[in-house]
């Protein structure tokens, strides 16, 4: 454990390593039964078990998305629609100036791109990328995060949080580490 | 195995036995963070490295003299640049197919090769956006030609034309692969970060990687995403060489004015595609000692994929015969003649034994499982695809309506140049890729491990 003693209650969280994705999942049901809420986990790898059992779900990227697409379509409608009959008429082969079904590839391939704009710019901003620190990164054996251990955080912001109970709160939860966290 | 039954078919594990979570982030991501490299990859990217320059010659010629240097002229006005470009973006649509695709159909065998299959992708794109560019002889008009901005002169693109849904459509895909490619190399960039011990290092993977942490709240919405992505791929890619094929079926020229066209090209890029992942992936597996993560199992399955869309290039070759007879028009009936027993005959049957003959050895499983055998049948697919455009562009073209206005076609040195050039280029993108960035995905592979799996029923 890293001896943070000279800030009092100055710290981010705990910080519980776990071995295994079931512990950790298990960890993390039995943290969120017993209130916390301010917690989250960090694995190598997506387990959806994981985002399940500290409560997080959260389905704004599909409106994102699907508003993303929606103006993608438009601008190409509009854009062609307004090219063709305002800003450049040009009579061919005798078609209407709206001829809308050669507009259709256009409107397809830009509601796309949009969409999928839209959708990893949405990622990154929900989940507020890029942050290049974060007090996770402070406790050393965290590198193993994007390698082979899963950990739990709890941030001493949650109302439940205190710095003694809950370190043996998460010490008896199979946690093969507790490390306290500066912030 | 007491029961005598008949010997039954137990297919190559998808990872071999054995792996950790720590194993498996070692062995792929060692192969970038390391100061070695096989000598082999030096002396590819060194022969890859001078063709590029050749086709950087090619080009300053080209943009110099004008697109006289090449072999097109009235009536093949169409010649390397097209057949260059299909070839190219029809390589591409493997590898989102492979991503994209398979993702969605739940296809365990996806996740090792979809990487580099994605990295190949980007890089085909780009050699193929170069000939549309580069045959317009003046590409810092093309502009202009090509985008639809306010430009000085009120001039606009005309969107009636497939040659720019051709350009939305290319363009699309190139930036939804590359993001694709980039969101599924973030968790991996984190890794490399972490597991870097030089700090230069260190901080050029950490800012790639916008601090990823592998936050659950992050990797719910990531996958979130991940999957809307490919969702957003699926019709994507294959809308592109719909429109591809569209430049030719949009215009009524005999041989290209054919409902066929969509299908058939889709089709044909896939077969392509996946004869160029082939071609990539059984010598990247040997020199990088991959065989644990690339088994036999996806070799396999990637060659009974390029079999069956092999078997539907093959349905669209009759259709076009049969279609040249039924139609009844004298024009499609002589031009599928023509294509078969004219000047051009030798590239025809050459293509038929590439494309139709050669993959037949597919059927047999003892083909599918040998390296050398798959190496052998994809090499000559990739060729025979290239023959196909070829064929379809130069005969239809070179006999046009009048008799007098017939006429040959031959690439000049500045068409095999510039062509083989791009080959110099992909081969140089594709293996620097490789040695930079992890070429098999870390993070989906850690969810193959053992280790992996929540609970014991989901073993099988």
């Amino acid at each position: 454990m890293s001896t943070t003693q000279a800030v009092p209650a100055g710290i981010y969280g705990l910080l519980a390593e776990f071995e295994d994705p079931r512990t950790l999942v298990q960890a993390a049901k039995r943290t969120y039964a017993a209130g916390y809420r301010r917690i989250d986990t960090f694995s190598p790898y997506p387990i959806e078990a994981a985002w399940e059992a500290i409560g997080h779900h959260d389905s704004r990227l599909s409106f994102i998305v699907l508003a993303g697409g929606l103006v993608g379509l438009a601008t190409g409608a509009a854009l062609q629609w307004w090219v063709h009959t305002i800003a450049y008429p040009l009579n061919i082969a005798g078609k209407p100036l709206n001829s809308w079904p050669m507009f259709v590839p256009v409107c397809f391939e830009l509601t796309i791109l949009f969409a999928a704009l839209s959708a990893v710019i949405g990622m990154i901003v929900l989940n507020g990328l890029p942050q290049p620190y974060h007090p996770a990164f402070n406790v050393d054996r965290f590198e193993r995060a994007s390698r082979d251990r899963f950990f739990l955080l709890v941030e001493s912001e949650d109302p439940k949080f205190d710095r003694a109970h809950t370190a043996e709160f998460l010490r008896g939860l199979n946690a093969s580490e507790v490390s306290e966290v500066e912030p | 195995m007491i029961n005598p039954k008949p010997a039954t078919y137990e297919p190559a594990p998808l990872i071999e036995p054995g792996h950790t979570f720590g194993s498996i982030t070692d062995k792929i991501g060692g192969v970038v963070l390391t100061t070695k490299q096989p000598l082999s990859w030096i002396i590819v990217v060194s022969i890859g490295f001078m063709i590029m320059g050749m086709l950087g010659m090619a080009v300053t010629w080209l943009l110099l003299k004008g697109t006289g240097i090449w072999g097109v002229n009235i009536p093949v006005g169409w010649g390397f640049a097209i057949i260059n470009f299909v070839w190219w973006i029809g390589i591409g649509h493997a590898g989102t197919l492979i991503s994209a695709i398979l993702l969605l159909l739940k296809q365990g065998w996806r996740t090792s090769i979809n990487r580099f299959a994605e990295g190949m992708t980007i890089f085909a794109v780009m050699c193929a956006g170069l000939f549309p560019l580069i045959h317009t002889g003046r590409p810092w008009l093309a502009a202009y030609w090509l985008f639809p901005y306010p430009n000085s002169m009120s001039i606009w693109p005309q969107f009636r034309s497939p040659l720019i849904w051709d350009v939305f459509a290319v363009s699309t895909y190139f930036t939804v692969s590359l993001l694709f490619w980039y969101v599924g190399l973030i968790p991996d960039l984190a890794t490399l970060r972490d597991k870097a011990k030089l700090k230069p290092v260190k901080v050029a993977y950490g800012m790639l990687a916008l601090g990823w942490r592998g936050s659950a709240r992050h990797w719910q919405r990531y996958e979130h995403i991940y999957l809307l992505l490919a969702g957003l791929s699926t019709p994507l890619v294959l809308s592109v060489h719909t429109v591809v094929s569209f430049d030719f079926s949009i215009g009524i020229i005999p041989g290209w004015h054919a409902t066929i066209f969509p299908p058939y090209f889709v089709a044909g890029a896939i077969y392509a595609g996946f004869a160029m992942v082939l071609t990539l992936a059984i010598p990247l597996r040997k020199v990088y000692g991959m065989e644990d993560f690339i088994t036999m199992r996806h070799l396999e399955n990637m060659g009974k994929v390029t079999l069956l869309t092999g078997m539907i290039v093959g349905y669209g070759y009759i259709s076009e015969a049969f279609f040249g007879w039924y139609s009844a028009n004298k024009y499609e009936g002589f031009m599928i003649l023509n294509r078969m027993f004219g000047p051009y005959w030798y590239m025809y049957w050459t293509l038929i034994f590439c494309n139709i003959i050669t993959p037949q050895a597919l059927w047999f499983r003892k083909v599918r499982t040998t390296p050398m055998g798959l190496f052998a049948v994809a090499m000559i697919v990739n060729v025979g695809m290239w023959l196909e455009r070829f064929v379809i562009v130069v005969t239809s073209l070179h006999r046009d309506f009048l008799p007098s206005s017939w006429g040959m076609y031959y690439g000049t040195v500045w068409d095999w140049m510039t062509f083989i050039g791009t080959i110099g280029m992909f081969v140089t993108f594709f293996f620097l890729f490789v040695r930079f960035l992890p070429m098999i995905s870390i993070f989906e592979m850690r969810t193959m491990a053992p280790a992996a799996k929540m609970k014991e029923s989901e073993g099988h």
